[in-house]
Order: C-alpha cells, then structure tokens, then sequence
C-alpha cells in the first residue's frame, strides 16, 4: 500500500526531501515506516526516539496504517 | 469566540484582544512571546519558523479544548496566533490572548496554553546568529542542534 511520509525542519534537511510517496506493506505500521525512513541517507540526523504523527495527530509505534495515511516524522518543536 | 491561526504578516495584537473582550468579562489577559537576542550564550540576529501548519492548528485547537476543560463553570474564551517565516529582533512570534468574567481562570488558561504550546504544537524555528551561522532550536532543553550540512 502507499502512504505518504512527510518530514519537517532538520529533519527535511537531514534526509534531503520533504515528502515522500512510499509503498509498504499491508498491515505495516508506523514503527515499519520509520523502519523505511532510518534506512535512507541522512538518517542518522533523526532522534532517537522520533515522534511520529499519522494523518496530523500523534500516534504510536504500533498504529497499524492504511492506504493513503499521511505519515509525519516531528522533530522537536521549538514554538512559542 | 475561540480563535487559532497561523500567519505570516506581524500579528495585530490589538485586534487579538478585541476578539476576546466583552461586556461579560472580567479579565482580558495577555502573552506575547518575542524574538530574543541571546540565546545559550549566542548572539541572535533572527528567527526563522516553520510549521506543520494543519497539524499545529490542531494541536493549538485541542490545547485551547483542554484550557477550557480545567475550569468550572464559565468556560474562558481564548486567541492564538503564531507567526511563521522569518523574523526580527524584538517580533512577536506568538499572541494568546484569553479573557474570564474573572482574572485567576483567564491567568491560569494562559499559562497552560503557552506551556503546552511549547510542549507539542508542530512549529520549529531555525535560529540566525552574528557569525553567519544558522541552527535549529528543541523547546525541551533550548539547545541549538548544529545544522548538517551536506
């Protein structure tokens, strides 16, 4: 299935990309799309822990996707 | 009425205050956070932010939800704007503005709004210093992460 990763800030510019159409398999979950993310260039500018946003609302490790999800990789936040 | 936006011009803080202000309230109460020139020691002559901006709308809507949970009764009315790109010295990069017919619920709506603002709302900011050097910034320890370079 595809889904989309986005990234933001340093980490847009660790990878290289602000989004990415990718295809994972069915019943991946977010843990298998960080999995995807870690193996590309750059990734070693990623946290250890990342927070992980599915379709612009925090999720866990373990929450199973589904096609056309929007998979965001938040790095630390700095508003105010 | 409630209000959460992003933006990009200079926020009119006037105009936030006007949205929460009434006839029925007591208290009008006030945040701005503003562009510093220190920070751990480093000369900054600028910020640049960014946003997952339908995700931080969200998050600020949800924030602004809980405030209004926490207090009995009449619940306060709250605005929020957070500007993003880049920014001088002295601008504000965030307005709360939050009234109550009385002053310790407005008080303490506006504390919990920024603290938690500052906590989870998807927004970065990329610091710019004297030397020419630039590096984004985590609210948790407030240390500039060198910026890679490829």
């Amino acid at each position: 299935m595809r889904v989309g990763l986005r990234l933001f800030a340093s980490y847009a510019d660790a990878i290289g990309t602000r989004s990415l159409d990718v295809t994972l398999s069915d019943g991946a979950t977010v843990r298998d799309a960080l999995a995807y993310v870690r193996a590309l260039p750059g990734a070693d500018g990623l946290a250890p822990a990342p927070l992980i946003a599915v379709n612009a609302e925090y999720a866990p490790l373990d929450r199973r996707l589904s096609a056309g999800d929007e998979v965001a990789l938040i790095p630390p936040v700095a508003g105010g | 009425m409630n209000h959460v936006a992003l933006v990009t011009e200079p926020i009119d803080v006037a105009a936030l205050l006007a949205r929460v202000s009434s006839p029925t309230v007591g208290a009008v109460v006030s945040f701005l956070g503003t562009v510093r020139n220190v920070n751990n020691n480093r000369v900054v002559t600028g910020i640049e932010y960014s946003a997952y901006e339908e995700m931080a709308q969200r998050e600020m809507r949800a924030i602004v939800a809980e405030a209004a949970a926490n207090v009995e009764n009449v619940p306060p009315t709250i605005a929020i704007e957070h500007r993003l790109g880049e920014l001088s010295l002295g601008d504000v990069s965030v307005a709360i503005a939050v009234s109550h017919p009385h002053r310790a619920p407005a008080l303490d709506a506006c504390r919990y709004v920024i603290e938690e603002l500052k906590k989870r709302v998807p927004i970065w900011k990329r610091e710019h210093y004297a030397d020419g050097t630039r590096a984004w910034v985590d609210n948790r320890n407030s240390v500039a992460m060198p910026e890679v370079i490829h």
